[in-house]
């Protein structure tokens, strides 16, 4: 049931550049998909984002029902039930709110909503911080919800239209969350091409749920109590559902691609450097660009380090990272995240392409750093530490079990 | 897509079914349910959407209604049909009814009026879904009506006390014992009072209890037709949880008012109006002693006079000493007013 593209755009169809946040060009993104229910409740950094869409509710760009809930769980759960009769959502929050609605969270993926969320990534309480970090969203990443990690202004409206595309296909029909980090992205500027509208009804279909429609013409009954009987049938259902979402997220860039004349090639993840490097460092966000600045200077030594920053963490794109990565003599994860008492105590980030590497012919050796926790800065200095780190590793050929925290006061 | 500015709130017009021999005879909760016998909730809700009609979407949150009514595979309800989580009836009304608006102002879905309701029990609805509720009830832009069943107990997870569980009761959360006889001392809620105050702008609410069927449905219907969000709470004995024979539900529900424990009135923009056996008590009909329905109780055997005697004098209070008597607990302001005028 692949979603047919009509021709090429006519000529007169001009995007208009505009400077603006990764919020507000998700906001841009809303207005342009037709957006039906959005529910807000504040908190930072996120919340930028409903800033945005109330500016176009009130002024006449976008026609929506515009609901500020009295918490997160109850943001979560109006637009869940606003998509079980057919409206296109949206809802988002950070940190400990994202955590405030975890009940809701976790209903959506078997309801086979498909919502889409904004987490504007920030640390957890306590202590209160604004600063990103990466454990708030990856807190979903085993029940079914999909996940992906933005960089830029450009990437966050190109990435809402290509979420709604893939989240409301038939054959996913699961929530999906676009991670933004708090500050890095939702506050910071940039030059943004936003499409016009006809574009984007050429790319995105009205979302139609179908037979899972409760409306009085079609009576059904939802989420009927399941036992034994049925519940790990349901589960297997979500499992195939984001199996194919793989499928369907290769589609809906390359149909972005022939729409909008823009986006990467591959979607899962942005190589740079990356082809003919020994050590390749891994991270997701707006890490990326300390990174990148590092390995400019790196390579005028004539260090041969690339960086893949991972766009999807789910479905998780496991073939596809584990070429990239195998040709390397040493990688290097940097996570913006933790997983206290995990395996090597890595990261999660680390140890999801640890497991990605176990059945593959060549294994280079991995090193797992963590850094930049609750918005600290990740300087080149952090960056020089892990590469020298890394081809010390590429030299002996082993892989070194310590998790490096960098730039923490000892 | 442009706004049709004459969108409004346009609800079903359901007129009151003037006596038994006029109720439709359609069911849209039937057979496939598994509830105890006597349980009231279970006509509750076959009465509820009785009366809302086929053109009605029902949300329910977890509990009782929730889990013998539907187990997967089999469904009593005729209508869409839908769970929501233990708190969220509130956000359920809320968003269904938003969806719908969205929709259909925006020529997305034909636009017709649709019932919402959402149903959830004492615990999801007076405990941990109230802060939902009460924001639900001040969105005077969408129609819905919640409905609250009141078996007062988690029923579904085996009889514990909630905040509408009353002074005394013997649940699996407060057993009596040697040394404690009460552990559970609150007071209930006064749940239909406290949103009737407390959300000026909601045009509707009311207590009901199935005992008296044909004025329930009517109630519903007044809530569903008068439109934006109702409110209706439910008394609904529980042979389980309250400990009795089943075929005393009836009974005891009628008990219930007589003695003056659960009032029956309807709050309509503001007008307090008190309907049935409560009206003849408000008009002067002496209110049965509560111990002829807490006794036929088993989750108050352990009762002793005192329990008896304090257990009457808190409901004497409610008829005599509140501004509102058993609506709105604040106490009469005589003595503030003869001040006043006196100036
Ligand atoms: C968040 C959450 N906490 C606890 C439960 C367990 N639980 C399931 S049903 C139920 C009882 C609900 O009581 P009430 O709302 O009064 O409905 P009743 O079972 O009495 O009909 C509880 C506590 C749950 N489902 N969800
Ligand atoms: S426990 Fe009470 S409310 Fe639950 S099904 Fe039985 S009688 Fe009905
Ligand atoms: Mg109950």
């Amino acid at each position: 049931m692949a979603v047919v593209t009509p021709a090429a755009p006519a000529a007169t169809e001009e995007d208009k550049e505009l400077l603006i946040s990764g919020s507000e060009a998700v906001a841009e993104a809303l207005t342009l998909a037709d957006l039906d229910v959005v529910t807000a409740y504040p908190i930072r950094p996120y919340d930028t984002v409903m800033q945005a869409i109330a500016k176009k509710i009130s002024g006449g760009q976008l026609v929506a029902e515009y609901i500020v809930a009295e918490g997160e769980h109850s943001q979560f759960e109006i637009v869940k039930h606003a998509s079980t009769v057919g409206a296109r959502v949206f809802c988002g929050s950070s940190g400990v709110g994202w955590m405030y609605a975890m009940e809701c969270l976790v209903v959506t993926p078997p309801l086979r909503v498909p919502m889409v969320a904004l987490v504007g990534n920030r640390a957890l309480d306590d202590p209160g911080a604004f600063g990103v970090e990466h454990n708030d969203a990856l807190v979903v990443r085993d029940v079914g919800w999909m996940l992906c990690w933005i960089d830029t202004s450009q990437e966050a409206l190109d990435t809402t239209l290509i979420a709604y595309r893939v989240a409301e296909d038939r054959r996913v029909f699961l929530p999906l969350a676009i991670s933004a980090d708090g500050a890095f992205l939702t506050h910071s500027q940039a030059l943004t091409m936003v499409p016009p509208k006809s574009k984007v009804d050429r790319f995105l279909p009205r979302y139609d749920r179908g037979d899972l429609l409760l409306h009085p013409d079609n009576p059904i009954t939802v989420a009927p109590q399941a036992n034994e009987d049925w519940v790990i049938e349901i589960r297997r259902q979500n499992y195939e559902a984001m199996a194919r979402a793989v499928t369907v997220i290769d589609e809906a860039y390359a149909d972005f691609r022939r729409v909008f004349g823009r986006g990467p090639e591959n979607p899962w993840f942005e190589e740079y450097m990356a082809d003919d490097a020994d050590v390749i460092l891994v991270g997701m966000g707006t890490i990326s660009l300390p990174i990148k600045v590092a390995i400019r200077e790196l390579r005028a030594k004539g260090k041969k380090v690339g960086l893949v920053r991972l766009r999807w963490f789910r479905p998780f794109p496991t073939e596809r990272l584990v070429a990239a990565l195998s040709r390397a003599k040493a990688v290097g994860v940097i996570d913006r995240d933790y997983s206290f008492g995990s395996p090597f105590g890595s990261g999660v980030v680390a140890n999801e392409i640890r497991a990605a590497l176990y059945n593959a012919e060549r294994r280079p050796p991995l090193l797992s750093f963590i850094c930049g926790l609750g918005g600290r800065e990740v300087t080149l200095e952090d960056v020089y530490k892990a590469t020298d780190l890394c081809y010390a590793a590429a030299t002996s050929g082993k892989s070194d079990p310590k998790t490096h925290w960098l730039g923490v006061r000892e | 897509m442009a706004e049709t500015t004459t969108f409004g709130n346009a609800t079903q017009i359901l007129e009151p079914f003037r006596g038994v021999k006029r109720v439709t005879i359609e069911e849209y909760f039937t057979s496939g349910h598994r509830t105890c016998q006597g349980c009231e909730s279970a006509l509750v809700m076959k009465l509820m959407v009785k009366a809302s009609g086929p053109r009605t979407i029902v949300l329910g949150s977890t509990g009782c209604m929730y889990v013998a009514n539907t187990t997967y595979y089999t469904t009593p309800w005729v209508v869409p049909w839908m769970h929501t989580q233990l708190g969220s009836s509130g956000s359920a009304a809320l968003g269904t009814a938003a969806g719908l608006k969205a929709l259909m102002r925006k020529g997305k879905m034909k636009s017709e009026p649709i019932n919402v309701i959402a149903f959830c029990g004492d615990g999801g609805g007076a405990d941990m879904g109230l802060g939902a509720i009460s924001a639900t009830l001040t969105h005077k832009e969408y129609n819905s009506l919640i409905l609250l069943y009141d078996n007062e107990s988690y029923a579904n997870t085996d009889i514990q006390l909630s905040g509408m569980t009353p002074y005394g009761a013997n649940t699996t959360f407060s057993p009596p014992g040697k040394v404690k006889r009460l552990i559970h001392t609150r007071w209930k809620k006064n749940m239909a009072g406290l949103m009737a105050a407390g959300h000026p702008e909601c045009r509707y609410v009311a207590t009901v209890c199935a005992s008296y069927a044909v004025e329930m449905m009517n109630k519903v219907r007044r809530a569903l037709t008068i439109g934006g969000p109702t409110f209706i709470h439910s008394l609904d004995p529980c042979p389980k949880g309250w400990d009795y024979d089943p075929m005393l539900s009836h009974e005891l529900g009628e008990l219930a008012i007589e003695t003056g424990i659960f009032p029956l009135y309807e709050v309509e923009d503001g007008q307090v109006k008190y309907y049935g056996k409560t009206k003849a008590i408000v008009e002067g009909r002496a209110r049965k002693p509560v111990r002829e329905y807490l006794l036929k109780q088993g989750r108050f055997a352990h009762f002793v006079e005192e329990d008896l005697d304090y257990f009457q004098a808190k409901v004497d209070e409610m008829w005599e000493k509140w501004e509102i008597p058993a609506v709105v607990p604040f106490r009469r302001l005589d003595a503030t007013r003869a001040a006043l005028s006196a100036k």
